[in-house]
């Protein structure tokens, strides 16, 4: 899923200081899941502005709503419900969601009410760990299925640097070293080809470094 | 005119079981303050943070959450979960550039104690010398 957090409210009380009326916005996705722009926060958000714009002396009024998502063009456009009850919109889902309301409705204002920082899973409770980069092409059929784009500090595609000490990342010692964990899988498993395999020069035009991915299915377009 | 806080308390049943045994008569005599508002909960680990943000829209000068020891919560983490979300709130409230000590957790032991009024006069105390909430007197 993506991972996100929110933002600290002095920030997004500084994106909604001249608005009076604010549409507090949830998205039931991956935010959702990872605590940080549904239902919930979309409650405790809206009473952490009131109080803001309380202490300002400010009026304010907020409206609290949570979308199915806010990437699909079908769900963004239910906000239309609301159409000129709100002056600014705070948007808790992902990036991608904000984005998509300023692309579908180009008049309203729309602020990022969350920080969008991975692609992750939990890996306990109350903790999130980036997995995936989403680099447009994955090498995880080689490197036994962990990553080393999204997992090396440096994405190497051929091994470990120097840094790696006891099987820990030079960057923190609580960061493994997927490079020790990739070796280590790879016996397990006994991938010998793998563990041998010399990754060729990358092409990381599809990891965004050739400007903005579009996916096209032709099986899927109307 | 002196400032009489507005304190809400929202406290455990088994940390309040003074409330009970005595009742509002009797903890004031125990010295129990007037400001202090108590709303009893069947675990702290219960408590939303939207429940103890409300409390300050609705007008609380300071608000505080009494629960059960730490290692011997009745419900085993209602009171470790309620002590987080009180601490999400002393951050939101530093953001915001309120002082966080309007907002506190208590672990009580459980059943009558004479900490659960101290912990209200250690409150009452504090946000009398803290002054009003400055959420009061925004919105006109």
């Amino acid at each position: 899923m993506i991972i996100a957090e929110r933002k600290p409210i002095n920030e997004i009380m500084d994106m909604v200081k001249d608005a009076k009326r604010i549409l507090v916005l949830g998205c039931r996705g991956c935010v959702t899941v990872c605590s940080a722009g549904g239902e919930r926060e979309v409650e405790i958000l809206a009473s952490l502005i009131r109080l803001g714009k309380q202490k300002a002396g400010q009026e304010v009024s907020t409206i609290e709503a949570t979308l199915v998502r806010q990437c699909d063009k079908e769900y963004v456009d239910s906000i239309d419900q609301w159409d000129g009850q709100y002056d600014a919109i705070v948007s808790m889902a992902c990036g991608v969601g904000v984005n998509f309301i300023a692309n579908l409705r180009p008049m309203a204002k729309v602020y990022p009410g969350v920080n969008t920082l991975s692609f992750g899973g939990s890996a306990e409770q109350g903790v999130w760990s980036e997995q995936c980069a989403g680099c447009g092409n994955c090498v995880l059929h080689l490197t036994g299925g962990l990553c080393p784009v999204a997992r090396c500090a440096k994405s190497l595609m051929n091994g470990p640097c120097g840094g790696s000490v006891g099987g820990r990342c030079e960057i923190h010692k609580d960061v493994p070293c997927i490079w020790q964990s990739i070796h280590d899988k790879l016996v397990r498993i006994d991938n010998k080809e793998g563990l041998a395999a010399i990754a060729p020069i990358r092409d990381w035009s599809t990891a965004g470094h050739g400007g903005p991915r579009k996916t096209l299915r032709n099986d899927l377009t109307v | 005119m002196p400032f009489t806080p507005n304190i809400q308390a929202f406290c455990c049943h088994y940390t309040s079981q003074q409330t009970l045994a005595e009742g509002p008569e009797g903890l004031r005599a125990d010295g129990f303050p007037k400001s202090v508002t108590i709303h009893r909960l069947v675990c702290t680990g219960k408590l939303e943070v939207s429940t103890l943000l409300k409390a300050f829209e609705d007008g609380a000068d300071g608000v505080y959450v009494a629960g059960c020891p730490v290692d011997k919560c009745h419900n085993l983490m209602g009171s470790q979960r309620a002590a987080k979300r009180v601490g999400a709130i002393k951050k939101a409230l530093a953001e915001l550039g309120v002082e966080p000590e309007r907002i506190e957790m208590y672990h009580l032991e459980r059943g009558f104690h004479p900490d659960f009024v101290k912990a209200a006069q250690e409150m009452d105390e504090r946000i009398t010398t803290l002054g009003p909430s400055p959420f009061q007197g925004g919105a006109k």
